[in-house]
């Protein structure tokens, strides 16, 4: 036995520092609990597009022509004087790029914002307190969640916007939200009850219970705060959701007709025949712009849901170190205490 | 069996909510559905006065029937469902709503049945090959298909006809089949059919490519997931083949999620084909909403609603059985 061990020692001094490093390097980002995400590729790319698509729609509103200006020449292929050309009428594609950016932004925030908070009342609640209660709120959330989405929308916006006494609000960016936002939560609520219920489980929950401490103080101290990455990757869910929501229904014709958003551009796009005339600046530019606001926000969520799920991010990462050190030419014993 | 009768109770359920959903939402808003639909009907008429059938026909669907109790309107409501009696279109005066909605559904069903099964299994199988690669460099592609999933489906059809019909004229713009081929509609013969699959190509391929990228990463998620379980490491230390590990022991159990959100994901895709009908005038049930929603048409509207949301629960339901048989789990954990 001591024959055997004694040549293996000089063989393992060599590889084992630099294992070792991964391995406790592994280790610390498993353990130590940071609060934000580790900043990756992935993440700095999301937030970079969120970012400047964000800043585009508040600040640029205020630098370009009004968006409704019709004076220009009509069809315009991008040049001077209009970086991305002019519609039928005559409006400034970019302007209305702006403003439509802005406009996106608004409904996907607040009907975002909105689902987020149903989706709490619905989830948590139903996670935390079980029971009869956890049984209606899972029935509504579940009838919910398998009604379709955007053709239960359609009926709703469709009664909503031809009721007399609404005004300028039944066509309305704000209402269309409203609509969006309540019918676009149930998804959500599913996740966040997952784990309210298994948080609850959880000892030091339970004795915050025990020290009598009210129900809803242990839902907001104990429990949201724990939630919290889980509750953005939600909202960001919810955003994206929103904004093609409207996107689609601004293209149906069922929009906010009375502010400009990247879905009514496309409307216009459409009634103004943008794609038998060929004129691919009036259409391409606001759908690649959701499509890149939507990859931004879905990249910063794949950032979260890798430390939501470490699995997701250890176990390539292992897979890796187990290719660079049978490249290394080490034993597969030394590679599995890697993994 | 008691899993059975749950599920069961819970689409019953699901059914009754929709149903009640239908009807309240007419009658609960403020304004006044049925008067504007008596209207529109009216004019679709030529003016004439309106047979007492058909007035009491829009009242009951739409509400606002004098003397009778919201309890009373709703017992006759579901009356008129059971009956099958779903009232009378104004966009196609008089043309039942049923009778369009019968000539609809099988567009749709085929095109977003054909699409959905295609994407579906393109993902899984992408998924489960990018998840058993992990760790490599194609990891990097995955962020990529986030950027498929942001894509409106609309948007997407916009840029392939612009591309794929006005530019290069490869493939017909609208509608489902040759209109002007067959003028007498649809028929049964081998040109028709030939006809409607090339109509089909369009809305297919964006029903695909703007779906697949979801049933990708979710495949890739859970394979990544599967593959760090003991089970694959015993397979994996046992000596068999890479390619029965991957298949019989990893994918096998990845799939799983991806099968339970599948009801789930084609309320998405129904959603998303409704937009697609319309860029496409696909002669489906999404562009008879559109059409309903746009003429306010809201017998029809009603009628389409309910009957989109009869299918997707239908298909979610027969899913559910499926998982229920594949995975034994579920039946048990109640």
């Amino acid at each position: 036995m001591a024959d055997n061990t004694s040549p293996e020692v000089p063989v393992r001094t060599g590889p084992t520092p630099t294992s070792t490093l991964a391995a406790i390097r592994i280790a610390k980002t498993d353990r130590t609990r940071r609060p934000l995400p580790r900043i990756s590729g992935k993440l700095l790319t999301g937030i970079i597009i969120v970012v400047v698509i964000s800043l585009f729609g508040i600040l640029a509103p205020f630098f370009v022509q009004d968006p409704r200006f019709s004076g220009n020449d009509a069809l315009l292929p991008p040049g001077d004087g209009h970086i991305l050309g002019t519609t039928k009428l005559g409006y400034d594609v970019f302007a209305q790029l702006a403003w439509g950016t802005r406009g996106s932004l608004f409904v996907g925030v607040v009907a975002g914002g909105l689902a987020l908070l149903l989706a709490i009342l619905f989830g948590v609640l139903a996670g935390y307190f079980g029971g009869v209660l956890d049984e209606v709120l899972t029935l509504i959330t579940n009838i919910m969640l398998v009604i379709p989405g955007l053709p239960l929308v359609m009926v709703i916006a469709a009664y909503v916007q031809h009721t007399e006494g609404l005004g300028a609000f039944a066509r309305s960016s704000l209402l269309v939200a409203i609509v969006l936002g309540i019918t676009g939560w149930a998804g959500s609520a599913v996740v966040l009850r997952a784990t309210a219920k298994s948080l609850r489980m959880r000892d030091y929950v339970a004795a915050a219970r025990v020290a009598g401490e009210k129900p809803l103080r242990v839902i907001f101290v104990e429990i949201l705060p724990n939630l919290v990455p889980l509750l953005a990757a939600q909202l960001i869910f919810g955003v994206i959701f929103a904004i093609l929501g409207e996107a689609g229904l601004s293209y149906l014709g069922l929009g906010p007709t009375g502010s400009i958003t990247l879905g009514t551009m496309l409307n216009d796009a459409q009634t103004g025949q943008a794609v038998g005339s060929q004129a691919w600046w009036w259409f391409v530019p606001p759908g690649a712009l959701i499509a890149l606001l939507g990859t931004g926000l879905s990249l910063i969520n794949f950032a979260i849901d890798e430390v939501v799920n470490p699995k997701l991010r250890l176990a390539p990462q292992a897979a890796r170190n187990q290719r660079k050190a049978r490249r290394a030419g080490r034993s597969v014993s030394e590679n599995g205490a890697i993994a | 069996m008691s899993f059975y009768v749950r599920r069961i109770l819970f689409y019953v359920i699901t059914l009754w909510a929709a149903v009640s959903l239908n009807f309240l939402l007419p009658r609960l808003l403020p304004g006044d559905p049925a008067a504007i639909m008596l209207g529109k009907l009216r004019r679709a008429n030529g003016g004439r006065p309106l047979s007492e059938e058909t007035i009491r026909g829009i009242t009951s669907m739409l509400g606002a029937e004098k003397g009778m109790t919201l309890w009373d309107q709703y017992i006759a409501y579901w009356g008129r469902i059971l009956q099958g009696d779903l009232g009378v279109s104004s966009t196609r005066y008089p043309a039942p709503v049923l009778e369009l909605i019968g000539a609809a559904l099988p567009w749709t069903v085929m095109l977003v049945g054909v699409a959905t099964v295609l994407s579906f299994v393109l993902g899984i199988a992408a998924g489960a090959w990018v998840g058993w690669k992990r760790g490599t460099w194609v990891d990097h592609l995955v962020p990529a298909t986030t950027f498929l999933q942001s894509i409106p489906y609309f948007w997407l059809a916009l840029v392939l006809v612009a591309v794929l019909s006005v530019q290069m004229g490869v493939l017909p713009i609208i509608g489902g089949y040759d209109v002007f081929d067959f003028p007498g509609g649809p028929e049964w013969s081998w040109a028709f059919f030939s006809s409607t699959i090339v109509h089909a190509i369009l809305p297919a391929l964006t029903i695909v490519i703007s779906s697949v990228g979801g049933w990708l990463l979710g495949m890739r998620n859970m394979m990544v997931q599967t593959m760090s379980e003991d089970y694959v490491v015993t397979a994996e230390a046992k000596g068999l083949t890479p390619s029965r590990i991957r298949t019989r022991y990893a994918a096998r159990n990845a799939v799983i999620p991806s099968l339970a959100g599948f009801g789930i994901a084609l309320g998405f895709v129904v959603a998303g084909s409704i937009v697609t009908e319309q860029v496409f005038s696909y002669p489906g049930i999404g562009k008879l909403m559109i059409q309903s929603v746009q003429g306010l048409d809201y017998s029809l509207m009603q009628g389409v609603f309910l009957v989109i949301t009869l299918t997707v629960l239908a298909a979610n339901f027969l899913m559910e059985l499926i998982y229920g048989f594949i995975d034994p789990r579920v039946r048990h954990r109640g």
